[in-house]
């Protein structure tokens, strides 16, 4: 309703100031834009009557890149993707990898992974959240939300030796043991999330200015939203009820109790709280992981394809043949090709493969989130005003370095 | 999948309410009161931040750091010039020129074949830890050591010279 009479206007003014329109360029280094996103709006005054965007203004060709690399190889591309949850990415690619090759990997891989992705989506909402209220003009929550990932960083340091780039895991399980303590520090970690969630929510939830900020604006109904390939928060907002972990389970998500929230009109503030709710669901889960994680290999028992331990490879010549042979003539899956989706923090996050039997990727797509997003800028920014266009993209999560892959 | 929206009911306990404000969230004053006190009770609690020149975070004996080119327990150098880590290498930041070693230098290496050029461009390089998975000698190492600038780009390529270590030692094993 508002749409249409919003569009009405539009098209009344079009007529009587056509040549009286501003042209802008928001972004591509915009400081308000996070990251690189080239948007061109049409505005008289400070309403958006037209909004052109561009995607691949940054394009890196992460795609062609890896069909020269080994498999082992991709797991260093996927990081650079969504670089906000980057153990995400990883784990969607070695899913993706070991579904080619027909790897069962052990259940305590399983559960490790899905405590890393859960952990991913927490970091990753917070950022969303934080950001969004930095975007409405609340600065101090992010801060608060950026101590909380401060301390996951230490965590990820311990696990994997780095802090963003964390090329997590390889095919056919961890790239290498778990320290000694890992349950216990992601147990204690888990533990302050509630608190940093209830800090938040009381100074923005019910804040009367950041409501009137965030109701109803650029929102998406769910028909629309499932023309243009929404998956999920952003989906969930609108008020359809899917999630991968739940309709496609995948690495044992069926063993955890867990609901997924839904809001009704997938406005900024619907992606909002649902992303709030989904960080408490979050932490059910990592709550139930780290308390039952099983004891056993860190690796499934395929010499073939995972590199033995560097003890035998120095002592033993079987260990030493399969390391030469899985660095020199790489990991070779059988002809033939895969889909697996993961439930990334940002969405449905895709790895179609296709492979000829050779040590490289025949073909590699990745089903990146941010760009089915992104896609609806241009409707949604129609008729809003600069100041929301802004909130819009952050609370859409696009992350540039997943949208220009 | 049905694209059904869920309707939701008036619930003032419903999180996803947002239309029904109650007189104390209409007054403003209650929220920022409470926001407020939340901003100060961060004031009082133990800082965070840290003052990075002088204090310095500790990182953790996996972190992926400098690289280092290990010697053996008599001081020979280990690396054997496999180019394994040039083969695993995905940003392409190490080069290797294999060759013989002269007779008169043999005590000093393993075998007798080893890097006649061993460069790694720290620029070019991703930090991944590849490298030092693919080493079948032991030779390759990335260490905690994260703190190197320069001010000009040839200054970064890091040559054998520089990586490798002046002294020796049995295998290390990064757990």
């Amino acid at each position: 309703m508002l749409k249409q009479v919003i569009d009405k206007e539009i098209a009344d003014q079009q007529q009587l100031q056509e040549q009286e329109l501003y042209d802008l360029n928001l972004g591509p280094s915009h400081p308000a834009m996070h990251g690189i996103f080239e948007n061109r709006v049409k505005i008289d005054g400070e309403r958006i009557i037209e909004c052109e965007s561009h995607i691949g203004y940054c394009h890196r060709s992460f795609e062609k890149l890896s069909e020269h690399y080994s498999y082992t190889q991709v797991n260093t591309i996927t990081d650079r993707m969504n670089y906000v949850s980057s153990m995400a990415n990883n784990i969607g690619w070695i899913l993706a990898a070991e579904k080619l090759l027909g790897i069962e990997v052990p259940k305590k891989v399983q559960y490790v992974r899905v405590i890393m992705l859960e952990i991913n989506r927490i970091i990753d909402h917070l950022i969303c959240n934080g950001i969004l209220g930095v975007d409405a003009g609340a600065y101090t929550g992010f801060l608060y939300f950026m101590e909380a990932r401060e301390k996951v960083y230490t965590i990820f340091d311990k696990m994997v030796g780095a802090r963003l780039t964390t090329n997590f895991g390889r095919v056919g399980g961890l790239d290498r043991p778990l320290y000694p303590e890992f349950a216990d520090d992601v147990l204690n970690w888990v533990k302050v999330i509630p608190k940093v969630l209830k800090e938040f929510h009381t100074l923005l939830t019910r804040n009367r200015i950041f409501i009137e900020r965030c109701r109803d604006i650029t929102p998406i109904s769910a028909e629309r939203a499932l023309d243009y390939g929404y998956t999920g928060p952003n989906l969930r907002a609108a008020g359809v009820e899917y999630d991968v972990r739940k309709a496609d389970p995948f690495s044992s998500y069926e063993d955890f109790d867990f609901e997924i929230p839904t809001g009704t009109t997938g406005d900024v503030y619907d992606r909002y709280m649902v992303r709030m709710e989904e960080m408490e669901q979050s932490v059910k889960i990592i709550e139930q992981a780290a308390k039952n994680l099983p004891d056993g290999p860190h690796h499934a028992d395929v010499p073939e394809i995972y590199l033995p331990e560097k003890k035998d490879v120095y002592s033993n010549m079987e260990a030493m043949i399969y390391h030469f042979k899985i660095i020199m003539h790489g990991i070779r899956p059988p002809k033939g090709e895969v889909y697996q989706a993961i439930e990334a923090p940002n969405g449905e996050l895709g790895f179609y493969c296709v492979s000829d039997g050779g040590p490289n990727p025949y073909r590699l797509h990745f089903r990146s989130p941010c760009f089915y997003y992104y896609q609806s800028i241009e409707e949604l920014l129609r008729g809003s005003l600069i100041a929301d266009a802004v909130l819009c993209i952050s609370s859409l999560n696009a992350i540039a370095g997943e949208l220009e892959r | 999948m049905a694209a059904d929206t869920v309707a939701k009911k008036k619930n003032p306990n419903d999180p996803f309410r947002k239309y029904d404000l109650t007189l104390a969230e209409k007054l403003y004053l209650p929220a920022i009161s409470k926001g407020m006190a939340v901003t100060l009770s961060h004031f009082f609690q133990k800082k965070v931040t840290m003052q990075y020149p002088e204090e310095k975070p500790e990182v953790s004996h996996r972190w992926r750091g400098r690289h280092v080119l290990k010697r053996d327990e008599y001081g020979r150098e280990r690396c054997v010039g496999c180019q394994m880590c040039e083969l695993a290498c995905p940003a392409d930041a190490i080069t290797i020129q294999a060759g013989e070693v002269p007779p008169e230098r043999r005590h000093l290496h393993t075998t007798e074949r080893y890097a006649v050029i061993y460069e790694l461009d720290m620029l070019r390089c991703i930090y991944c830890g590849l490298c030092e998975e693919a080493c079948p000698e032991a030779a390759i190492y990335l260490t905690p050591f994260y703190e190197f600038v320069e001010d000009s780009r040839e200054k970064l390529i890091y040559t054998k010279e520089m990586l490798t270590e002046k002294t020796g030692g049995p295998i290390f094993y990064k757990d």
